[in-house]
């Protein structure tokens, strides 16, 4: 038992999430290996790039280009860049029927669920990605407690942003049934414009400006420049408020679209 | 605001309706799931929703509990409107898919149980109590610290009840309970839904294929084909319907070729005689004379030495119902 009988039902799927996920320790451990795996091949690439740019690149220097690269690839487990989600599996199933027979809020209990899971990687993903890159390359940390504090606040509002996102993914299963086609779109346009292989802070003018108006910098960009210290004091606390604004946003989206979705559903048979 | 109504009818339908819209290719069409359904039950019945499949009894369920949203007419469930009282009906009703699991696939069995406890705002008292009398008469004891994933159907199928029951529901919906379930698992699943409503009067709305439940579980019987009610009473009212009655089958000492006078009794046919009259059969209705009555007559004729008793096939009933429709 994670959390006491008496605490509120959302916090207890968020802990049921959690032990969900626990059952598959050999799924995690081979997370961790590709993470790792393409950590080395991004310190490569990246650290070479910041090197031939004369030991500075747009603001990186190779410890925090390292921070970078080994907190991104840490959150990987934990932020939803691939679309899929098991909230989408039971809508074109019909599965969600049992979801609609519970006395609770079904976006939010979904939400909730994958919260947990996605919390739960950081320990088996998260944890073991960012020591191996500090121990083997060597990386760059926020200066103060507070700086730690707040990456930790941002680390979470990412995780909380990317299961509500991607939760949008799957609602448009109530319309369409099938979201394959959405959830690739999500998948080409999720990684990139989050940061996951180049931070945006190298992307042109125009393209920042495009990725900044998405919540998906929100959901790794923002925490790994928290995290690592790159931005610090008035800018990180902005990070972590334009995290919460688009937590706000894509939340509100969701409970619509579940309220409207619900009159589109149809489960037939069974 | 509408409020949980203790009295009036746990169920009521008026001209319910519900459409799909169906691709077949680049067109669409619209198929009529349910039809212009009036059902109305009362609380503490059990009541057998049967038809065949696609006759629309799912979806009629998933209208019942606020899942589907109809497409014309009127739904009241506890004296709710299903859609926009979805969460408060929720917590008065509980719904067995035999197709579905509501348990948490990768946690031991009790844990859902915790879970749904929590979802349901039971007190740890009363969660406990009903747990342990539930785990007791389904006799989940064996398996509560098992993953759900690893329980075998019919393990599986009783924790499901137990879970869709755990908030003591006033209205059990379940909807093919007993799909594929072995005959000792039926007989105990059924035994411990009698008991249920026996001790804590639950209304029961049974959709089946498998017509021992209805005729052990079931006070009355609705029949649905092609989305609206095709017959509504009893099962014996249901076999009357199309003229399938028992069948008495008499074995003589002595051969008797003309035993065509006890025919004569109400609702009783001579259906022909078999060893040059020593194995008769009659087809009677059991409403119009009894056996002990079809026995007496036979007795004034021959002596009789062994007797058998068919009941009719309800899924012969069933289907001839919907051939006499069509």
């Amino acid at each position: 038992m994670l959390v006491s009988a008496r605490a509120p039902i959302l916090l207890r799927l968020v802990a049921a999430g959690v032990r969900q996920q626990t059952a598959y320790p050999l799924a995690a451990l081979a997370g961790l290996v590709a993470n790792v795996t393409f950590g080395f091949l991004k310190v490569a690439v990246l650290l070479a790039t910041v090197e031939a740019a004369g030991g500075e690149l747009n603001g990186y220097d190779a410890g925090t280009m390292s921070a970078y690269i080994w907190i991104s690839q840490g959150l990987l487990g934990s932020v939803n860049l691939f679309g899929r989600t098991e909230i989408a599996e039971r809508i074109k199933s019909g599965d969600v029927v049992v979801d609609f027979l519970r006395p609770l809020d079904v976006h939010a209990a979904a939400v909730a669920t994958d919260v947990g899971r996605s919390l739960w990687a950081l320990l088996p993903r998260g944890v073991p990605s960012v020591v191996i890159g500090a121990v083997v390359v060597g990386m760059a940390v926020p200066t103060s407690v507070a700086g730690f504090l707040l990456g930790a606040v941002s680390m979470v509002l990412g995780i909380v942003v990317s299961c509500t996102t991607v939760y949008l993914v799957a609602a448009t299963g109530f319309w369409l049934v099938e979201t394959r086609g959405v959830q690739i779109l999500y998948m080409v346009v999720s990684g990139f414009l989050a940061g996951l292989f180049v931070p945006i802070g190298l992307f042109p003018t125009p393209l920042f400006a495009v990725a900044s108006a998405t919540p998906f910098p929100s959901m790794m960009m923002y925490p790994v420049d928290v995290l690592s210290g790159r931005v610090a004091g008035w800018d990180a606390v902005g990070l972590v408020a334009a995290q919460a604004g688009w937590l706000v946003v894509t939340a509100a989206l969701g409970q619509q679209m579940t309220r409207r979705g619900r009159h589109k559903l149809e489960v037939q048979g069974g | 605001m509408s409020s949980v109504s203790m009295d009036g009818p746990i169920i009521e339908t008026h001209g319910l309706r519900r459409t799909f819209t169906v691709r077949d290719g680049l067109r669409r069409r619209t198929v009529v799931a349910v039809e212009g359904l009036d059902l109305r039950i009362e609380p503490g019945e059990a009541v057998g929703y049967i038809g065949a499949n696609g006759a629309g009894k799912s979806t009629t369920i998933k209208m019942l509990t606020g899942i589907l949203v109809p497409t014309a007419g009127e739904v009241r469930t506890c004296g709710l409107r299903p859609v926009p009282d979805r969460r408060r009906l929720a917590r008065h009703v509980g719904v067995v898919f035999g197709q579905r699991s509501q348990l948490w696939w990768d946690l031991p069995t009790e844990e859902s149980f915790e879970l749904l406890a929590a979802i349901h705002r039971l007190s740890p008292d009363d969660a406990r109590s009903r747990r342990s009398e539930l785990v007791e008469r389904l006799e989940l004891d064996e398996f509560l610290t098992t993953p759900v994933r690893q329980l075998s159907l019919g393990q599986r199928m009783r924790a499901e009840v137990a879970a869709a029951l755990l908030h003591r529901p006033r209205l059990v919906i379940l909807d093919e309970p007993t799909i594929g379930l072995d005959v000792l698992s039926k007989q105990r699943l059924r035994e411990f839904l009698v008991t249920e409503r026996h001790e804590h009067g639950t209304t029961l709305l049974l959709t089946t294929h498998d017509m021992g439940d209805v005729e052990r579980l079931c006070d009355r019987v609705v029949l649905v084909d092609r989305g609206s009610v095709a017959f509504e009473g009893t099962l014996a009212g249901l076999s009357r319907t199309v003229g399938a009655d028992r069948v008495l089958t008499v074995d003589l000492a002595e051969p008797v070729p003309d035993l065509g006078t006890v025919a004569t009794l109400p609702g009783v046919r001579h259906q022909g005689h078999e060893g040059h009259g020593l194995r008769h059969r009659f087809a009677f209705d059991a409403e119009q004379t009894t056996v002990v009555a079809l026995l007496a007559a036979l007795s004034a004729h021959a002596e009789v030495r062994d007797l058998a008793i068919e009941e009719p096939d309800v899924e012969d009933v069933v289907r001839r119902v919907y051939a006499a429709r069509r």
